[in-house]
Parts: C-alpha cells; structure tokens; sequence
C-alpha cells in the first residue's frame, strides 16, 4: 500500500443538505471507553439511532448494569438509572410500575443477565413486564478480564478455562432467548448480531420493532445482540467479527426466536 | 444512469482504529493512516476519491464518528 494519502473531502458533496448520516443526537460526545472495535458501541449508537427516529428521547428510561457497559449512562443523553449487578430488570419493573407511561429498557451484558441476575430476569420476564431487555451476549466476563461466562461455546478458551471450556464439569452454554421465548408472558424475543453492515441493519429493524411493541404496552421484548470482545478472546476486531459469524453465530443462530402470534 | 456522488467526514480524534470500516467498504475508499492521533490510535482516512455512500462505514464503526454524504447527479 504506497497510496495513502489522505484525499480532501470533495466540497460540492460535503453539504448539510446531503447528510444521509450522522451521529444521533441522543449519544453524547465523550469519547467511549470501549476497546476498539467492540460491539457496545454499535448497539448504543443503533438504540439511540431508533430512540431519536421515534423522538422518545425525554420519554424513555434505560437501566444500566454492572459490567463493560456500566458507564452507559454517560453516553446515552436520556433519563438511566445504574443497577446493583443483575438486578436491572427488577430495577426497570419498579420503574415502568411507578411511571407506566414511560418507555423503560435494561442494557444488559451476558455476565450480568445471564449469571448473576439470571433469577431477576426470568421472574421479570415471566411476570410479562412492560419493559424492552437489551442482552450484549459476548461469550466472556468482559470487564473482569475474560473469565468463562455462562454463555462462554464449548471448548472456548477464556482465562479461567484454559484448556477450553469441558461441558462435562461445566455445563452447556445458556442460550437466553430460546430459555425465555418458553415462559408465556413474554411478547416478543428475537437475536440479532452485529458483525456486518447486513446484519446491522437487521438489528437495528429488531430494535425499533421491539420499542414500538412498548410504545404499545404489549409486553415483555427481549433483542439479544450476539457481539464480540476482540480484547478477551484474544483477537483483532476482524478475527472476532469472524468468529461471531463462524462459531457465535452457529450456538446462537441469529433471527426471531418469538414472534407476536407464533411461528 | 443517475450516479451517486458520496463522501465521508471521520472525527480522527476519536478513531480507535479497529479497521472494521476498512474492511467493510466495497470500494476500499478507506485506509488505515501511517500517522496517530492524540490518544496514539492509528486512525482511518479517506484515500481514494470513490465513494458512493452505501453507508456500510458508519454502520460497522463502533463510535459512531463517520459523517456520510450523498448527493444523487444525473
């Protein structure tokens, strides 16, 4: 690659008036703390995308958890609230239960929904509360380094599974969204992944069809995101969109897990 | 044939150099800068003048920092 140079934006396209995108108003301008090329930052940029094209923006409350994502409060200008960790869907109940006529989500990672707060989870979901769960399922304790998470794929290696993960002593990975879509309460659950412009912007049609559902008051909607952690796993960005599509995305087959009337 | 004249503005400050915009631009109008930013980042730039703004850049970044353009000329 000798030609690298940069090229000067071309003056007669660079106008306000040929914006086909731009950062949504509702992500604030710090800087995110994530290491580069996580997945938290596209589903917070794609939920405040859906949040400012619905203009709920001083209508809906978003729960923060304990984990990679605990500082999402500083990059969603909105009402959150942080959450002791796992209990942001008991969090959220109280309240969508206090101010029925607010929007309320959780933004949730694996460690989080899945380990720790997995009880809160399945009694909200299982009590059909009004609320919308963004699940970041990435396989590993992202914040604390790597440890196995109980969504961690067979054989994995993570730094308290060195040898891979060995489903005879540990288990079976959880698969979250098949777990709840059997409780009859919940609405509407659905995974999407985001390690592609497709696959993008699939997610983001899965995001604003789970808020209009709440805009409804229909009920329980969960959109688990299959997202990566190139940091933990040990590789570059692109080797972990790789991964997600060839291994993540074969445990965790992407695509509408409960729909609204049945499949 | 109509011809879509796109572009990109990249916010290089906070660019963290993940590559994925790279990767995912059909035209690899996108290149990785020999050069760093403040936080010691390489960053992306603009390298060719080729742009069609399919918006496949800003839908893969992370941080949200690609502007894109478009402008539709007969």
């Amino acid at each position: 690659m000798s030609n690298l140079v940069e090229v000067p934006v071309n003056p007669e396209v660079v106008q306000d008036q040929f914006v086909v995108y731009k950062k949504p108003k509702t992500l604030t301008d710090k800087p995110l703390h994530y290491c580069p090329g996580c997945a938290h930052g596209v589903v917070h940029k794609l939920l405040m995308e859906v949040v400012d094209e619905m203009d709920i923006q001083d209508k809906i409350i978003g729960v923060a958890p304990v984990g990679c994502s605990v500082f999402a409060y500083d990059y969603m200008n909105i009402d959150m609230q942080e959450a002791a960790h796992g209990r942001a869907c008991a969090v959220g109940t109280a309240i969508k239960r206090m101010m029925p006529d607010k929007f309320v989500f959780t933004y949730q990672g694996d460690g989080d929904l899945a380990a720790i707060g997995i009880a809160e989870t399945i009694h909200a979901a299982n009590r059909g509360e009004n609320m919308l769960v963004v699940f970041i399922n990435n396989a590993v304790y992202g914040m604390t380094s790597g440890q196995m998470a109980p969504t961690t794929l067979p054989d994995m290696v993570t730094t308290t599974t060195p040898f891979g993960r060995d489903v005879k002593t540990m288990g079976y990975p959880l698969r979250m969204s098949e777990l709840l879509a059997q409780l009859p309460a919940t609405y509407y659950i659905t995974r999407q992944s985001v390690h592609n412009a497709v696959s993008v912007r699939k997610a983001k049609k899965a995001l604003r069809q789970a808020l209009e559902y709440q805009k409804e008051g229909k009920g329980f909607c969960m959109v688990e995101f299959v997202g990566n952690c190139p940091s933990n796993w040990r590789m570059t960005p692109l080797e972990s969109q790789k991964f997600v599509e060839e291994k993540m995305t074969q445990y965790y087959v992407v695509g509408d897990v409960k729909v609204p009337g049945g499949k | 044939m109509a011809k879509s004249l796109g572009d990109i503005v990249i916010n290089i400050e906070k660019c963290k150099g993940c590559e994925l915009c790279i990767a995912a631009c059909p035209m690899e109008t996108i290149a990785l800068s020999p050069k760093i930013n403040q936080k010691g980042y390489h960053y992306a730039i603009k390298v060719q003048d080729n742009c069609t703004g399919c918006l496949n850049c800003e839908l893969v970044c992370p941080e949200a920092i690609i502007t894109v353009y478009r402008k539709i000329v007969k």
